[in-house]
């Protein structure tokens, strides 16, 4: 085989020239790189999806982040759950969080008021937020906040306390086998966040 | 086919005068097997670092206590060691495999983008580079582990995040690349004749991998990005005082992760498949059923993921879900396993290195997928999740599994790539030395998980030393068995046995029908229809 014919041949197969494999070529790319794109926004696109799922699904412990109505028809009496509240703060915010009670047994239905205290024992007035969670995470959307401190920022000057009220019941048609709810307010300092 | 030979070899002659030398050579290079080889090295050069990170977790966990490193830092070497492992060593050394051996095996000239091809090779040692140079800062390494979950990587890290992130988007914009390659290469470059069922089992499973690469590297890139603006910038994708999620992270990361994992596989699962029929003088046992299988392995990987989160509270059903989804998994690599016994059965074996390693990747492999069946259990998991069993599990798969196929197909293709016979001695030396060594090495680890003993911990309670002083021993041992291969190769490259253009009876493919060294360009006329029948792997 002469030279000639041996690059005319690499160029046939190696598309340098404009035939119709390179055209070929440019097709696919293009058709990769919308995929690439693609799958680049569904992963920003989880996170709303995940949102929504979690909503409808009561995954992850999520409760109510707006005020509810009192809604329920009676008093299950029959029945008692307990629930549990603990607290927790973040990394960086030097506040006493506490419950005032540690744990209270509600009937299905019934509405209960408890109280949470908070000091800002910082030399500095701080705002804080408490994100609630439910366990297990299937009972949340059984878990109504009539009110809660949870739905506002705390701002708390440098060494106040204040006592901060939860109202809530527990839905009648929570599952038989939950029998223990736990809530969980974890406290963030969103000082910089909000101002 | 001796005429063909001849006539590659005056091919090459004639194109070696076009050939750039020196350093220059590598770096405009848009050749094939020069950017397959550049991949190799740069991929082993990755092993010997992401290994040497290790001899120093396992010479601090030699004995109980807190001895040669500081518990932070010990973080940061079990992040880089996992991270280097799985994007610096394993991944390149596939790409390195499917630049050299596609074109060849396709009867192209080359691959389908050679530009972007040198481009996809050139960025990565930057990539590394900037994730090593992090340990020569202030702020230390990446310490979060190589899963860096929210919040260790944003509330708590210790600074070396946007380091991280921008290493991790460079690894993923190549890996893209690459993949985008493999696939548009595979699709448009396979020699006129060849279907896609007359592809080597080889070609197929890195099409499948290339394919998968292109599903999740953009989501690893959308996850480090929210990380980034997370710690950075104000966001609160993860931050739950900003109404954002930690679990959710774990949710994405695993979405790219689990795929991963099979990204790191499936590419060995061809190797083995193209090197054990060869020693076995047997086609393929099972052609179909084989690219049936990897093709159900990747896509049940995108639904299997949340098992490495069982602990994270999710519902009784979503437990169930993903328990079944990921005990599926094994009946399409059962199916592999068998496959490869079958071909293995009344087979005139002989066992060459490339065999050797082959055969310790399907028993060994076999003993972590069992392990990864047990993991996959959600309520043993509870016991298993986090602790040695898991780092027994997976290195298992991705020491015994992938990188073992990687050093059979080494020295399968290395007569190939080198035009000379290894040291056969010496290989041998190399094999029986890791494989006792690995066995040494990660066997134990199964035993300290069950007791109990917490993965990514620079200390552990007393009753587990006796264990660990034998699992540093073996990591020891098999650290010095892989510097016997860097020899093998060297010794290789310089010199040796001359390679005949076949020197494995068994084996079929194009590669083989092309002279030894491979010449600089091959098939840049299509081979004839002939040898691409004889290259088929279906049994006849």
């Amino acid at each position: 085989m002469s030279t000639d014919e041996h690059k005319a041949n690499i160029n046939k197969n190696t598309n340098t020239d404009t035939g119709i494999s390179i055209s070929n070529n440019n097709k696919t790319v293009k058709k990769l790189l919308l995929v690439v794109i693609a799958m680049f926004g569904f992963g920003f696109a989880l996170v709303p999806l995940y949102d929504v799922f979690c909503d409808i699904t009561g995954l992850n412990g999520k409760t109510n982040s707006t005020a509810v109505a009192y809604t329920a028809s009676s008093v299950d009496e029959s029945r008692t759950v307990r629930v549990q509240f603990i607290t927790r703060n973040a990394k960086g915010i030097p506040w006493a969080f506490e419950p005032v009670i540690n744990e209270i047994d509600v009937h299905p239905g019934e509405m209960k008021l408890v109280s949470f205290y908070a000091k800002n024992n910082a030399t500095h007035d701080i705002i804080g937020q408490a994100v609630p969670s439910v366990s297990p995470g299937l009972a949340a959307n059984y878990f109504h906040k009539i009110e809660c401190f949870c739905f506002t920022q705390q701002p708390l000057a440098a060494g106040k306390d204040v006592e901060m009220s939860l109202q809530f019941y527990v839905d009648l048609e929570l599952p038989t086998d939950i029998k223990t709810l736990t809530l969980s307010y974890t406290l963030y300092d969103i000082t910089e966040k909000s101002s | 086919m001796t005429t063909d030979v001849i006539e590659q070899d005056s091919h090459d002659e004639h194109h070696d005068e076009h050939k750039m030398t020196g350093i220059k050579r590598w770096l405009y290079t848009t050749n094939h097997k020069d950017i397959g080889t550049l991949y190799l090295w740069f991929a082993f050069i990755m092993f010997l670092t992401g290994g040497a990170l290790a001899m120093v977790i396992r010479a601090e966990l030699f004995q109980p206590g807190l001895q040669i490193v500081e518990p932070d830092f010990f973080n940061q070497l079990t992040t880089v060691h996992g991270l280097i492992m799985v994007f610096g060593a394993i991944m390149p050394a596939f790409t390195g495999f499917a630049n050299w051996m596609l074109p060849m095996m396709l009867g192209a000239p080359d691959m389908a983008l050679p530009r972007m091809n040198n481009w996809s090779f050139w960025i990565l040692p930057f990539a590394f580079a900037i994730l090593l140079g992090s340990f020569f800062m202030e702020s230390g390494a990446p310490n979060f582990g190589w899963t860096f979950y929210a919040p260790l990587s944003t509330t708590y890290s210790n600074g070396s995040t946007a380091f991280f992130v921008f290493a991790v988007h460079i690894m993923g914009i190549s890996s893209i690349m690459g993949a985008i390659n493999i696939v548009v290469t595979i699709m448009n470059m396979r020699a006129p004749g060849m279907t896609y069922m007359k592809m080597p089992l080889f070609v197929w499973t890195f099409f499948i991998t290339a394919y998968l690469l292109i599903a999740v590297m953009p989501v690893l890139a959308g996850v480090v990005t929210m990380l980034l603006t997370d710690t950075y910038f104000g966001t609160s994708f993860f931050d739950a005082a900003g109404g954002g999620d930690p679990v959710m992270f774990q949710h994405i990361f695993w979405f790219f992760g689990h795929p991963e994992v099979y990204i790191m596989i499936l590419p060995a699962f061809g190797i083995v498949s193209t090197i054990i029929p060869a020693f076995s003088r047997k086609r393929l046992f099972g052609y179909s059923s084989m690219v049936y299988a990897t093709s159900s392995i990747a896509l049940l990987s995108f639904i299997v993921w949340a098992h490495h989160m069982f602990t994270t509270g999710m519902p009784l059903f979503g437990e169930l879900f993903f328990m079944y989804c990921t005990m599926l998994i094994a009946v399409p690599t059962g199916v592999k396993v068998f496959n490869w016994v079958a071909t293995m059965w009344r087979g005139s074996l002989s066992f060459e290195t490339p065999m050797l390693f082959s055969i310790a990747f399907v028993i060994l492999f076999t003993i972590g997928g069992f392990s990864g069946l047990m993991l996959a259990m959600t309520p043993v998991d509870f016991q298993y999740h986090d602790t040695y069993f898991v780092v027994a599990h997976f290195h298992y798969v991705l020491v015994t599994g992938s990188l073992f196929s990687i050093y059979a197909g080494a020295y399968f293709w290395l007569p190939k790539w080198t035009g000379h016979m290894y040291n056969d001695s010496l290989s041998k030396w190399h094999f029986w030395c890791s494989l006792i060594s690995v066995n040494l090495l990660f066997f134990p680890m199964h035993f300290l998980g069950l007791a109990g003993m917490p993965r990514r911990i620079p200390d552990y309670a007393l009753q587990f030393a006796d264990f660990n002083k034998w699992v540093s021993i073996g990591g020891f041992a098999f650290g010095l068995s892989q510097l016997i291969f860097l020899a093998v190769v060297i010794k290789c490259i310089r010199g040796g046995e001359k390679a005949p253009a076949k020197p494995w009876d068994g084996a079929i493919g194009l590669e083989w029908t092309v002279a030894s060294p491979a010449p600089y360009h091959t098939f840049s006329t299509p081979p004839p229809q002939q040898d691409i029948d004889n290259a088929n792997q279906h049994e006849h």
